[in-house]
């Protein structure tokens, strides 16, 4: 019992990790904000959790682990919340889209 | 593995300060920060779970507590400012 | 390793004209500092850093720059003089240091006399687990007592210059549907935030919490909540001119438990004058004190913050 946890916590915390990176690496290399935040936020609202969630499975029924959950549950609920908040705030700034008609020349009006 | 993870958070979060360093606008900026912030409450509970840190988990819940308090200021003091035409 | 990171993000951030970007590579800053104390093993003071510097440091920042403008001003000065003088009580400084025991020296007169003594004696003699706040707030409790009157006086400071005013509505860009999301989220969150705030409030004498760091979370959720619903709504829900005296109630609890020492005939806030037992006096001098302390903080911080966001920006 005690290895299949550890095997799952172990899958758990690589798929989290591996998200992690992803999501940094679409952060650098994507030509526009918007699919950054796309890349980003995507990467990171399931990769937190996954992370957190191995973490449990390694912790066992404690008090530390019910608060590890907690932070899953107050992500997976804020980071859409703030992602759709930035996306909107952007547009608002006046933030083209690539491929919208717009060259990618865009960046060089920016402060 | 958590070895593992805290250098894969690690590396991420330096391609975040990169992002953050040379983003052309502010909004890249913001997002950069709002992506750290997730980051660190990561490091704070692996790294905690991983050095045997005592308490770390109330500090975790606090900074994605203020993460998001943050990021909500930022875009609404944003908004307000980025309608008129910069200084 | 996070010491080179936090030299390499404040050096950013003095580059950098744009002073949005400034604030936000601050916030990054306090939280490398706050990564910091954690490895250091001090975790009272992460929270602390987290909770005031990443937190209401910049969100009080943020409603600042909203009202002087994004950009900073070409320097018209010659960096040369001030350089010199930076770079001399600099040079001072570490040359007065050289002298000093390294940090965490075993042979230092603090690990030596004080630390063994409060390490040993401080959870039996005040009931309270926690070191930090037992060394917070009764070994040390005059220097907490000045620390609070300091944050109300920063209050009064507001008030006098600034003064809270009305409500001004700030202009909401876009329609009202644009909150929709923003309002549902944050009106389930809040009232999770003002319980942690007071979880962490009165937890602080097993684990890490304590006043400071409960006042400023009890804040941010109530910033929270304004973010989303603006200031009409916020403003009736905590009026402004209750704020000061509630901030003026905490320090007056503070003091208060100090007075009743010293009518008891004992020194000043010496706690064993609360209850028939000693230890059960320190404890609930201790909750008293941080009660105050939570009390003062929250209270200053949301006068602060509704100061700076009610004023309207001058066109």
């Amino acid at each position: 019992m005690s290895l299949l946890l550890d095997i799952l916590s172990g899958l758990c915390l690589a798929a989290g990790s591996l998200l992690c990176i992803t999501g940094g690496i679409g952060l650098l290399r994507l030509p526009d904000f918007f699919c950054r935040l796309h890349a980003a936020s995507i990467n990171e609202t399931l990769g937190t959790p996954l992370i957190l969630l191995g973490l449990v499975l390694q912790t066992g029924f404690e008090l530390t682990s019910a608060k590890l959950i907690l932070i899953a549950l107050f992500i997976l609920a804020t980071n859409p919340t703030a992602t759709h908040a930035m996306s909107r705030a952007a547009l608002h700034a006046g933030e083209k889209p690539v491929g919208d008609g717009h060259a990618q020349e865009e960046s060089s009006s920016k402060p | 593995m958590l070895l593992a993870a805290l250098l894969a958070i690690f590396v991420s979060m330096m391609l975040i300060l990169v992002r953050a360093f040379a983003g052309p606008s502010v909004c890249d900026r913001v997002l950069a920060v709002n992506m750290f912030g997730t980051k660190t409450v990561l490091i704070i509970a692996v790294g905690g779970h991983a050095l045997g840190w005592t308490s770390y988990v109330d500090v975790a819940l606090l900074y994605a507590m203020l993460n998001f308090v943050g990021t909500i200021a930022v875009l609404r003091f944003f908004e307000s400012t980025l309608q008129e035409p910069p200084a | 390793m996070l010491l080179t990171l936090l030299l390499a993000v404040a050096l950013a951030a003095i580059r950098l004209r744009d002073l949005l970007g400034v604030v936000m590579l601050f916030s990054i800053y306090s939280l490398l500092t706050a990564a910091v104390f954690m490895d250091l093993d001090a975790v009272d003071v992460a929270f602390t850093e987290a909770a005031v510097g990443a937190g209401v440091s910049t969100i009080l920042l943020l409603a600042s720059l909203r009202l002087v403008g994004r950009h900073e001003k070409p320097h018209r000065h010659n960096p040369l003089l001030p350089l010199l003088v930076v770079g001399v009580t600099g040079a001072a400084l570490i040359y007065g240091m050289s002298d000093a025991p390294l940090l965490g020296d075993p042979g230092a007169p603090a690990q030596l006399h004080v630390a063994p003594e409060y390490l040993e004696q401080a959870p039996e003699a005040t009931g309270v687990p926690n070191v930090v706040t037992a060394v917070l707030a009764s070994y040390r409790g005059y220097d907490t007592l000045g620390e609070t009157v300091v944050v109300f006086t920063a209050g009064l400071a507001v008030l006098l210059l600034i003064g809270v005013g009305a409500a001004a509505p700030r202009a909401d860009f876009g329609s009202p549907g644009d909150r929709m999301v923003q309002r549902h989220v944050v009106k389930s969150l809040v009232p999770y935030v003002l319980l942690f705030a007071l979880y962490v409030q009165f937890h602080g004498d097993f684990g890490a919490g304590g006043g400071f760091q409960a006042g400023v979370i009890f804040a941010a959720g109530l910033v929270l909540y304004d973010m989303a619903f603006g200031q009409s709504p916020t403003r009736q829900v905590i009026p402004a001119r209750h704020l000061l005296r509630l901030g003026a109630l905490g320090v007056l609890i503070y003091g208060g438990v100090g007075f009743y020492s010293l009518l008891s005939g004992k020194a000043y806030l010496d706690y064993s004058a609360l209850a028939p037992d000693p230890v059960h006096g320190q404890h609930l001098g201790i909750l008293l004190v941080e009660l105050g302390v939570g009390l003062a903080v929250f209270s200053v911080i949301m006068l602060i913050y509704l100061a700076f966001s009610s004023r309207r920006v001058q066109q």
